[in-house]
């Protein structure tokens, strides 16, 4: 085979001809993400994640076969922006709870949101309507996390050659469907390959999901060091005075405020530093003071949370929502896709617990008004920084509390960013 | 069966039983010896195929922003209450069923809409009511429906007309036999033709790296898959020069080596099948089409019709051939050109209808008849078609090199504020700019041109555009499929007025992102309109936004929040 050099961010790379650009960067040392490419597959070029630059012009890297003297940009500002944004793209459109999601922790989607960095989506996330397809024998596909890669429609084939998976529908209907009568066909092993070449949890195999438990999954850990990039928002203030921090749960679960306590010792040395004004750690309802800092749990669920916010915007210098249902909404947004009045009927009206006639739907003027969809923070007011988990890491919370109001320089390691 | 036969025989079950049934799909799959979803997939990619039951009369109403403006609304509503069926939905209705569709190249005469494939144009609240009542009396839907003839509006003096003149079938034929392929493509370089669909890539160089392909076969293929909104030039071609198209081809042929063809059809234009293949016949029995084509011994070549089945994006070569092979028509990888690896693997000419047209025009009249027309780079004439707030919207052979404001004047725009040129996916200018020339070196058109006057909501406009790219995106694209439905809910909150100027900014910054990143042509151009009308009607955009102020509230609208609960309350 004829070896070829070629650069890619300036640096001279050599492979052999024509081989695939993934594969050829790999080799030198650089690693292209993408969630579609496959080693020994023609190309499918969907999912776009590796678009980089030839020559100046952007094609996605795994079309892409190197030639003698290319000159290939891959890590520019611009095409890492691309590739993040891409990434949110992906998470808005779909469904992705991670907390309860089966493939959580061994998702490649989620592995490229860690590594990238994503804390919260610049876009609105869509909440499109999907449905769980569990018909099939063995395999259940999860419409609400597929992202149309097109890996499945290649790889996996029934040992007599019949797909067993493809779209149907098009533009922003399309959907990835499977054929029940050839997936009986499949294997065991078949249909688990077609879970493991999944790069989101959207292809299940019944009974086979969650073996492993938390802290052992593929991208629990991370290659050992690596560390999430770190965004600055630090509050000019040198003052030595303690600092004021105030906390709340909106439509949240309590447990980002469970982490906040997980620190143990840490407490201790933390109350040197901060005092508590309004939280439920003082049980102070009302801001008495101006604080620095406010952390946020929770999305926006009815007007009780919407005023709570923007109370907190006004009395706080910076704010800080703190885990999954802050940031975009989170399990309480798994209503979004259903109508209000649908969740209703069912938690008041056809419960297991509600009698025929009995129940009602609660409303009183003095009860907060229930919004058509839970919001996250940023949609209301201004929120200056995010921190992802579900909940996050106590550690990650802190520190990052620290950073914001001392300065105090801190890297994120990778084991302590998480978005479950 | 063969699976390229695969459209035509849904369209086989479609048009017998109204709908494709599992059965019929089982019975296919089992025939082509591929998995029933396989079938599924095509069948659902393609809007004029249906999986369940449908009414005997099946109503396509298109929804182009032209249609809109001329009162969509109304004429919906008006099916609806006629019929008393539900749009885009399957209500088991004997009679009817009603969907709307994407632009069906009638947008001089819109509201229009085809019933089993019959126009209907110019609809009113009244005629509606007229032809459901005649449909119900089963009236023939050959005698009810209206023409789908779009007027011609203009033509250059008879010297610098290239399309619109006199037609003798066979003419440029004739002169064929006097050369050599080389030749032929020599004076189709010298002529400086370009592809007429709007990419402007040179046809002697497509042509060129055909001839010179090593390729077993060489395919030829006509694209009358004219799906941009706004767009009816193709339509008028085919109904008047159906023979001027198809003797392109055949030239193409000659200077290629090809032996087969294949005209793509849309099928909203299926009421020129016929007429398209009686020319054909007729050019059998001519000797122009088969065996020993002009007596030129083994020159071969025939043509094939397929029809489409309704999607915007098989108008890409690459999707339509894609089509054509009887798959889901996504576009395939930029990586190779149809001429390297086309139908079948074939090396392929994938050419617009008016391409073959003017190839065939330019063996006729000769390089020097030609080069006398137009501006330096581009040569001849642009057929154009003309419609929104104009008194004469139709088709337009303009000469390259006609002002903006020339052509306002032919068309009569009625105080013309926003034009777009080349469809949703081309660019759109305001009136600082009509001294601007249609021509590659400044404006190069595509063929549509949409006139918006005063009274025309910017945002309407490309809210209706984006939601547009948002059904007819292939969906295989991250970019481009969830993009494009991302910018649409922008569109969305400007027009609830919640939007700052930073929205503005994202939209820029977004499409961006789109452009760099999306596989194929859709998803490159389709931020494109939005974008220049942000920079290009500032006033308007400052009006729909509010500046980014010191408060660090997010606008907010809290009616539409609480609106589904108090609905729910207040019906208890």
């Amino acid at each position: 085979m004829e070896r070829i050099s070629f650069t890619i961010d300036g640096r001279i790379c050599a492979s052999d001809k024509g081989l695939n650009l993934i594969e050829a960067a790999k080799q030198n040392g650089i690693f292209i993400p993408t969630l579609c490419h496959f080693k020994h597959q023609n190309p499918i070029g969907s999912c776009r994640i590796c678009t980089v630059k030839l020559n100046g012009k952007a094609i996605a890297g795994c079309t892409l076969n190197v030639q003698e003297g290319m000159n290939i940009e891959v890590n520019t500002p611009i095409l890492l922006d691309t590739r993040k944004a891409i990434l949110e793209m992906m998470f808005v459109e779909g469904n992705h709870f991670c907390p309860s999601c089966e493939k959580s922790g061994d998702c490649q989607m989620q592995n490229l949101g860690y590594e990238t960095g994503i804390r919260s989506a610049r876009f609105p996330h869509l909440f499109v309507e999907r449905f769980i397809d569990a018909k099939a024998k063995r395999i259940v596909i999860n419409k609400n996390r597929c992202i149309k890669c097109k890996r499945c429609f290649e790889e996996v084939t029934t040992n007599d050659g019949y797909k067993v998976f493809s779209f149907i529908n098009k533009g922003n209907k399309t959907i990835v469907s499977v054929d029940y009568e050839q997936e009986e066909k499949l294997t065991e092993s078949q249909a688990q390959y077609a879970m493991k070449i999944c790069p989101t949890g959207a292809i299940l195999v019944k009974g086979k999901s969650l073996s492993k438990p938390f802290g052992d999954r593929i991208f629990d850990q991370g290659i050992p060091g690596k560390t999430i990039p770190f965004l600055k928002t630090n509050k000019n203030n040198n003052s030595t005075q303690k600092k004021l921090v105030a906390t709340t749960s909106l439509a949240g679960c309590f447990g980002c405020h469970m982490s906040m306590l997980d620190i143990d010792l840490g407490l201790l040395d933390l109350i040197e530093l901060v005092e508590f004004n309004k939280s439920p750690f003082t049980d102070i309802k009302k801001f008495t003071k101006r604080c620095d800092i406010g952390i946020i749990e929770g999305g926006c669920s009815n007007t009780h949370n919407f005023e709570v916010l923007r109370a907190f915007r006004e009395n706080c210098d910076i704010l800080v929502s703190v885990g999954e249902c802050a940031i975009w909404g989170g399990l309480p947004a798994l209503r979004n896709t259903i109508s209000l009045e649908e969740c209703l009927n069912e938690a008041y009206k056809n419960s297991l617990s509600s009698e025929q006639d009995e129940t009602i739907i609660p409303n009183h003027e003095e009860i907060p008004k229930i919004f058509n969809k839970v919001y996250a923070n940023h949609e209301i007011v201004k929120i200056d920084y995010h921190i992802p988990g579900c909940p996050p890491n106590s550690n990650h919370i802190w520190n990052v509390v620290k950073n914001i109001l001392f300065e105090e320089e801190y890297a994120i390691p990778y084991p302590e960013f998480k978005y479950d | 069966m063969n699976r390229t036969n695969l459209l035509n025989e849904l369209w086989e079950y479609q048009n017998k039983h109204g709908y494709i049934s599992k059965r019929a799909i089982t019975q296919i799959a089992k025939s082509l010896k591929v998995s029933i979803l396989d079938i599924e997939g095509v069948i659902s990619f393609y809007h004029f195929f249906h999986q369940k039951p449908t009414g005997k009369f099946i109503i396509y109403l298109n929804n182009s922003i032209i249609s809109e403006f001329k009162g969509f609304q109304y004429i919906k509503a008006a099916f609806e209450k006629e019929t008393g069926c539900t749009f885009n939905e399957y209500d088991e209705n004997p009679l009817f069923s009603l969907f709307e569709t994407s632009c069906i190249g009638l947008s001089d005469q819109e509201p229009a809409a085809l019933i089993n494939f019959y126009p209907f144009t110019n609809l009113t609240v009244k005629k509606v009511k007229t032809i459901i009542k005649q449909l119900k009396e089963d009236e023939k839907l050959a005698t009810i429906s209206s023409s789908f003839i779009s007027k011609i509006q203009y033509t250059p003096s008879e010297e610098k007309t290239m399309l619109f003149r006199n037609y003798i079938e066979g003419n440029s034929l004739k002169k064929i036999r006097k050369y050599s392929a080389s030749e032929i493509l020599e004076n189709i370089s010298k002529s400086g033709l370009t592809g007429r669909g709007g990419a402007f890539f040179s046809t002697a160089q497509k042509w060129k790296y055909c001839k010179e392909s090593k390729s077993d076969k060489k395919i030829i293929i006509c694209n009358a898959d004219e799906g941009e909104p706004g767009t009816f030039k193709d339509k008028a071609l085919l109904n008047n020069y159906p023979g001027l198209i198809i003797e392109g081809m055949i030239i193409s042929a000659y200077v290629t080596g090809a032996k087969e063809g294949f005209i793509y059809l849309r099928a909203e234009y299926k009421y020129l099948l016929k007429k398209l293949e009686k020319t054909l016949e007729k050019f059998v029995d001519k000797g122009f089409l088969g065996d020993h084509i002009c007596g030129i011994p083994n020159f071969n070549f025939y043509i094939k019709i397929q029809l489409g089945a309704g999607a915007y994006i098989c108008g890409e070569e690459k999707a339509l051939i894609e089509s054509l092979e009887g798959k889901r028509g996504e576009p395939r990888l930029q990586k190779y050109f149809p001429t390297q690896n086309g139908y079948l693997g074939y090396s392929t000419i994938v050419n617009n209808v008016e391409t073959f047209a003017k190839a065939s025009r330019v063996i006729e009249l000769g390089t020097t008849y030609i080069s006398k027309i137009g501006t330096q780079k581009s040569k001849g004439t642009k057929l154009l078609s003309i419609s929104g707030d104009v008194a004469k919207p139709g088709i337009y052979e303009i000469e390259w090199g006609t002002t903006i404001r020339e052509l306002l004047k032919l068309c009569e725009a009625l105080s013309p504020y926003y034009i777009q040129i080349s469809g949703p996916s081309g660019e759109c200018i305001n009136s600082t700019e009509f001294d601007r020339k249609i021509c590659e070196e400044d404006i190069a058109c595509g063929g549509s041109i949409m006139i918006f006057n005063r009274s025309r909501d910017i945002l309407q406009i490309q809210k209706n555009f984006m939601n547009f790219f948002k059904i007819e995106s292939c969906g295989v694209c991250t970019p481009c499929r969830a993009g494009n439905q991302i910018l649409y809910e922008k569109i969305k909150k400007i027009e609830r007025g919640l939007s700052t100027e930073k929205d503005l900014e994202e939209i820029k910054q977004w499409a961006n992102i789109i452009k760099l990143s999306s596989r194929c042509g859709l998803g490159k151009t389709s931020p494109n309109s939005l974008v220049m009308a942000i920079d290009k009607f500032k006033d308007y955009f400052n009006l729909k936004t509010s500046p980014i102020t010191e408060n660090q509230y997010v606008e907010f609208d809290m009616e539409n929040a609480i609106q589904e609960y108090d609905d729910v309350i207040n019906n208890l």
